[in-house]
């Protein structure tokens, strides 16, 4: 089993395409941090000015934690996207490229091969993930400096001190990985499905998008189902800047995601035994 | 290439099955299918097949495209899974799950697929890993040597010729020094020189690896020139199975005459003894069943009929064979 996940990671790293989404956080990492380096005062003044309007928000505002969450703010929506590309690729991919035949003539086990093919996957998020906390937390640390954290919702603001925020980063990254986890997992479902990469990809996509639209709508007609939506919970890591944490959610959440995940490997595991490869 | 003194040498070694396997000709049967079916949709794709490959065999799966062919192999692989039948592998009943069957098999099925963005190294370093059992990189070597990849295996799969690639699918599947290899079409898309290599590529493995080889073809002359048994398989179902020398019995041989005759010496040969091996006959041209042995007594009776022979063609007995057994089995109304 080691050995075949040894082999998936090889395979999914040796391919230039794998970079892309290295390539595209970083891209966009660097940008924001730019941006605010050049031009970060006007940007506070802008979002902050409701709540200046009633008392002096004072310290250094622009710091390293501040540009890491906008940062995490703007791109761990559009990671799934990024995860997609590769779990969604594991089956499909071969598929398409004629090598699953190949692999499947080799004595190794149907179910052998997803859960190392989605073993493969999880690694892939995770070094995704790694990649942002250098490039999001390590560079912007470097660049501004810590600071206390000013957390904008709606209706409140909140202010985590200086040193009561790195853990929360590690916490959100935690939970970031379990939120992926669950996207590779729906990404390598569809996979089993298809026999080209681009449609088990924008699947994944298409669900994510539309389920997030769900989310995010608020009509009582889909509240009922809400709770039980996959994308109502992706997105928990945010209640770890809150104050104080809801553990509980995030607790529940963690729940859901994990049965999630699990559910969609099962799936993907006996719908991929059961298939005939034709390709 | 290796001759076939290396493998006797290997057998008393430590190196016995580095690449080559014992011979037990005819005697262990390694694949055997009992009424195997498969249906996609309302298309019968295999059609209540059973045969068997000992071990030894350079067994031909021959039929015209879209025959069953690659369904089949893909069935022994479990690719597929039957509708109805069984196979056996070794003598062990395979159902899909037994993967440590496949160890007795490698095999490449139809196009011969891999990583083009990895080098032919790694692709056969992966396939190798994959076998999960230690494979030293000198005999990797050894086998790039015997498909004639040596020097290129650092390129990447990408900018192989089609040849290269199937060569290269032929080292992946006896990587794991399996007992029978699986090659579906392997000639398909090569040019002349690569068909010949490819022919003695098959028959060295036969010959001086002992491999047991099941190669598929809807090119006879192919198969005609390495197999030394064979099947016939039409739209699913089997039309005959057995040694290729039987099959090929000379008195079999079509014998093609293209001639001017007034309708005379069509009379004169109807009432002969020649008269039944008569395919068809009209004024330009005849077909006869026959023994080529027999052909200058025909010919001889032909001049003294006062008809014009044209010319005289003895056509390849088993291609013929079979687009006559194909056609046959198409058409209900004419008998075998």
């Amino acid at each position: 089993m080691m050995q075949l996940i040894r082999i998936e990671l090889y395979k999914i790293f040796r391919r230039p395409r794998t970079y892309i989404s290295f390539a595209i956080i970083a891209a966009i990492a660097l940008l924001i941090e730019l941006a605010m380096y050049a031009d970060g005062e006007t940007f506070i003044g802008f979002v902050t000015q409701n709540a200046t309007e009633g008392f002096t928000l004072g310290g250094k505002l622009i710091n390293g934690y501040l540009i890491t969450f906008i940062i995490l703010q703007m791109l761990l929506v559009h990671i799934p996207l990024l995860v997609a590309l590769v779990a969604a690729d594991a089956v499909a991919g071969e598929a398409s490229l004629g090598t699953l035949r190949l692999l499947l003539s080799k004595p190794i086990s149907r179910s052998q091969l997803i859960l190392s093919k989605y073993a493969a996957s999880i690694i892939y998020s995770l070094a995704l993930l790694l990649w942002l906390a250098l490039i999001g937390l390590a560079s912007s640390l470097f660049l501004f400096g810590p600071g206390d954290l000013i957390n904008l919702k709606s209706d409140t603001v909140i202010i985590l001190l200086a040193n009561d925020v790195l853990w929360r980063y590690c916490a959100a990254f935690a939970f970031a990985a379990l939120a992926m986890t669950t996207v590779s997992a729906l990404a390598l479902l569809l996979s089993v499905l298809a026999d080209n990469a681009i449609g088990p990809i924008i699947g994944t996509m298409g669900i994510i998008i539309v389920l997030t639209i769900i989310t995010n709508l608020d009509l009582p007609v889909f509240n009922a189902i809400k709770p039980a939506l996959l994308t109502s919970h992706l997105l928990a890591w945010k209640g770890f800047f809150s104050e104080p944490v809801p553990a509980r959610a995030i607790a529940h959440s963690c729940l859901i995601l994990t049965a999630y995940a699990g559910g969609f490997t099962g799936l993907a595991i006996i719908l991929f035994k059961r298939k005939d490869i034709q390709s | 290439m290796y001759n076939l003194n290396r493998c006797k040498k290997f057998e008393t070694s430590a190196y016995s099955t580095v690449l080559c396997t014992p011979k037990q000709i005819n005697t262990v049967t390694i694949i055997e299918t009992q009424h195997l079916s498969k249906r996609f949709g309302s298309f019968q794709a295999v059609d209540d097949l059973s045969f068997s490959i000992k071990a030894g065999d350079v067994y031909g799966f021959l039929g015209q495209n879209g025959a069953g062919k690659s369904t089949t192999m893909r069935m022994l692989l479990g690719l597929i899974r039957p509708d109805s039948g069984k196979i056996f592998i070794k003598g062990s009943l395979y159902t899909g799950k037994e993967a440590h069957l496949l160890s007795y098999i490698g095999a490449i099925i139809e196009r011969p697929d891999m990583y083009g963005y990895l080098s032919g190294w790694d692709n056969l370093k992966i396939f190798a890993r994959l076998s999960f059992r230690p494979i030293p990189d000198s005999r990797l070597y050894e086998i790039l040597e015997l498909v004639g990849l040596r020097g290129r295996e650092q390129d990447k799969v990408r900018a192989y010729s089609q040849g290269m690639k199937q060569r290269l699918g032929i080292a992946i599947a006896m990587v794991h020094n399996p007992e029978l290899l699986i090659l579906d079409e392997p000639t398909n898309g090569l040019d002349p020189q690569g068909i010949a290599e490819m022919r003695q590529l098959i028959k060295t493995l036969s010959a001086d690896y002992g491999k047991t080889i099941l190669v598929s073809s809807h090119l006879l002359y192919e198969i005609e020139q390495v197999a030394t048994r064979m099947i016939i398989i039409h739209k699913g179902k089997k039309i005959v199975e057995g040694s290729v020398s039987e099959l090929l019995n000379p008195s079999e041989t079509l014998i093609e005459i293209n001639w001017n005759n007034s309708g005379e010496a069509l009379q004169q040969l109807s009432a002969s003894r020649w008269s039944q091996a008569i395919q068809s006959a009209d004024t330009s041209r005849l077909l006869l069943k026959m023994h080529p042995d027999e052909v200058p007594q025909l010919n001889r009776l032909l001049v003294s009929t006062g008809a014009d022979v044209l010319q005289i063609r003895s056509r390849h007995s088993l291609e013929d064979y079979f687009i006559q057994l194909t056609h046959d089995a198409a058409d209900p109304h004419r008998a075998l």
